[in-house]
């Protein structure tokens, strides 16, 4: 029973990263239909870069707000440098590029700063609460990341819902052509879409760095649970990437608590595969006909 | 056919005088060479010919070299070629499971899906075939034999045969059902094809072909490790077929040369072998060349070369006639 709740919290805590990342990609994918893999590679760069902005002597707070606002303009730049060129061509086309700038980032982090893991600090202290005379598997700091998650899924809804940047955002998105007809910056629209993706991913980037310590490639695993949590939540939506990425969270915690660690990336391979199998627009989209 | 045969038969003779005229540690260049050629070839047959993208083509690979490791492990005595065919086998089994799911999803999902099998493979093997230790495989050659002379010969036995089928299949009522699916999945299935059916061969057939390579890297590095098969293979598979060109088999040789030598050469340049930068620096130039190509050459190397020979093919038939 213990370890269940423990599995659990540690869940809910993971969840909420997997659905920052699911979140960045959520945003990519409605407007470009462009699953970002290179969305991983990114949030460890601004994290490092965090990192580095640390070592001279900036205060954490700084340094976390730095790392969103590199998210912002390595999302931006991408958009306009990279995936421009390649938008209206086919789907495998932008996949690939991605692909590219994954190795490239991995190799140029490694480069820069050295394979070697290091240490990243967290705000708030990594030590359990403690429930009925017993420490549980729920940190300060995991509570920082629930609720920090929260506010950014809130934020976006209230960019998206009530805000004329976010309807333009939307109508960019869902019908270009017309948005563009009445006078709407599409192209803008899309690179602050990446801007903020990007952004969500530095926050998920931060938020796991102090657990498994930070390399060039930590955030391979981690952009693969956000990928499944995403298509658990059906690719549309922030609220479905908070679902989706506490679903995915819980399960993948139960199988890494229950099974054994080395069993989480295959317990993500069959949740995917279930998930695409049964709904493969995802559990909780409205159906969409494929259109001939 | 005969035609792929003869090219075959010459390309053999010529692969047999380059590896006798050259050193052991260019032979084993040579067989990776090799080996990686069948590997991208596999791949680009499917993404260039069906159109599906797999970022996981590193993780059944993996599945070919355990299977063939395990095999020796428990059988010895067994023939090297009976191996290879095993590792084959067992993969295409593997990949037909892959394409049965695969053949359900469309571009981007499959390619994150067979991400994941990518993460997941490793771990897998790491945990029930003997951890990080992984399982040896070793290679006893004919009589006085050099090892690395003898491997490359088998590895580029196998890069021919592989090449000859596949160029075959390009000629093949297969392969045009590919293109049809590739192209367009509704015209296809109303000309009578069988969008899954057809999918599903290609994903078994190029599965096939990364069993064959995985098994022939088990032998190469003298056993079947977790480490052999980061999720960086897969995605140096994707940089060969890239830059070579996808779907042709010539760019196949092509992209598999330039992923061997690229790192060479570049050690070459940065002359510091300890430094972060010349151990990442493969990887960064890989990474520019993928983007690059895809941005401004999407045929890649041999769709460039092809385009070059066009333009002087016509300027001396241009000068001829007049």
């Amino acid at each position: 029973m213990r370890l269940f709740v423990d599995y659990t919290l540690s869940g809910v805590s993971a969840g909420m990263v997997y659905a920052a990342v699911a979140l960045g990609l959520v945003l990519i994918w409605r407007s470009t239909q462009i699953l970002n893999f290179a969305q991983g590679a990114m949030a460890m760069l601004t994290t490092y870069v965090a990192s580095t902005l640390l070592e001279h002597s900036f205060g954490y707070w700084a340094a976390f707000a730095l790392a969103l606002v590199a998210g912002l303009v390595l999302g931006a730049a991408t958009e306009r440098v990279l995936i421009r060129p390649v938008e209206g061509r086919s789907a495998i086309d932008a996949v690939i590029v991605a692909i590219g700038l994954l190795i490239f980032l991995e190799a140029l982090a490694g480069a820069i700063w050295g394979s070697n893991p290091r240490a990243f600090p967290a705000p708030f202290k990594l030590v359990g609460y403690v429930i009925g005379g017993q420490p549980v598997e729920f940190t300060p700091f995991d509570l920082f990341i629930v609720l920090a998650v929260l506010l950014l899924m809130g934020l976006m809804l209230v960019l998206f819902r009530f805000t004329g940047v976010g309807l333009r955002m939307r109508a960019s998105a869902f019908a270009p052509e017309v948005a563009r007809l009445l006078g709407v910056r599409v192209n803008r629209m899309l690179t602050l879409g990446w801007a903020l993706a990007a952004m969500a991913g530095a926050l998920a980037g931060v938020f796991v760095a102090p657990k498994v310590f930070l390399s060039p490639t930590y955030m391979d695993s981690i952009l693969i649970y956000g990928f499944t949590a995403a298509i658990v939540g059906g690719l549309e939506s922030p609220v479905g990437s908070l679902v989706g990425g506490l679903g995915t969270g819980l399960i993948l915690s139960y199988v890494g608590g229950y099974l054994g660690s080395s069993f989480q990336a295959t317990g993500a391979l069959v949740l995917l595969v279930v998930v695409l199998m049964v709904r493969p627009t995802g559990l909780f989209s409205r159906v969409q006909p494929r259109r001939v | 056919m005969l035609r792929h045969l003869s090219f075959a038969l010459m390309a053999g003779i010529g692969c047999y005088a380059l590896s006798v005229s050259v050193s052991d540690f260019a032979n084993s260049q040579i067989a990776t060479v090799a080996l990686f050629t069948i590997a991208i070839a596999g791949l680009s047959m499917l993404t260039g010919g069906t159109g599906q993208l797999s970022l996981g083509h590193g993780a059944l690979m993996a599945v070919g070299a355990y299977s063939y490791a395990e095999l020796e492990l428990h059988n010895p005595k067994v023939p090297l070629v009976v191996g290879l065919a095993v590792a084959a086998g067992a993969t295409a089994l593997a990949g037909c499971v892959l394409g049965v799911a695969a053949a359900r999803l469309r571009g981007p999902y499959l390619a994150g899906v067979t991400l994941a099998l990518g993460l997941a493979t490793p771990q897998l093997a790491d945990h029930y075939f003997n951890s990080d230790q992984g399982v040896p495989v070793n290679l006893t050659p004919p009589g006085s034999v050099q090892p690395d002379h003898w491997f490359a010969w088998i590895t580029m036995l196998c890069a021919l045969l592989t090449l000859v089928l596949l160029a075959n299949l390009r000629k093949s009522r297969f392969h045009r059902s590919f293109t049809a699916v590739r192209d367009d999945e509704i015209a296809a299935s109303l000309a009578g094809i069988s969008v899954a059916r057809t999918q599903i061969v290609a994903f078994v057939l190029s599965a096939a072909c990364a069993g064959l390579a995985g098994g022939l890297l088990a032998i190469a590095d003298l056993g079947a490790t977790p480490g052999l098969f980061p999720l960086t293979l897969s995605i140096q598979l994707i940089a060969g077929m890239v830059i070579g060109g996808m779907g042709s088999l010539v760019g196949a040789v092509w992209g598999a040369a330039l992923i061997v030598y690229i790192p060479i050469w570049l050690d070459d340049i940065v002359n510091s072998p300890s430094s972060t930068l010349a151990a990442n620096l493969p990887q960064i130039v890989f990474g520019l060349l993928i983007i690059g190509v895809v941005l401004v050459a999407p045929s890649g190397l041999q769709g460039a070369l092809r385009r070059g020979m066009a333009v002087i093919n016509r300027r001396i038939g241009r000068s001829g006639a007049a």
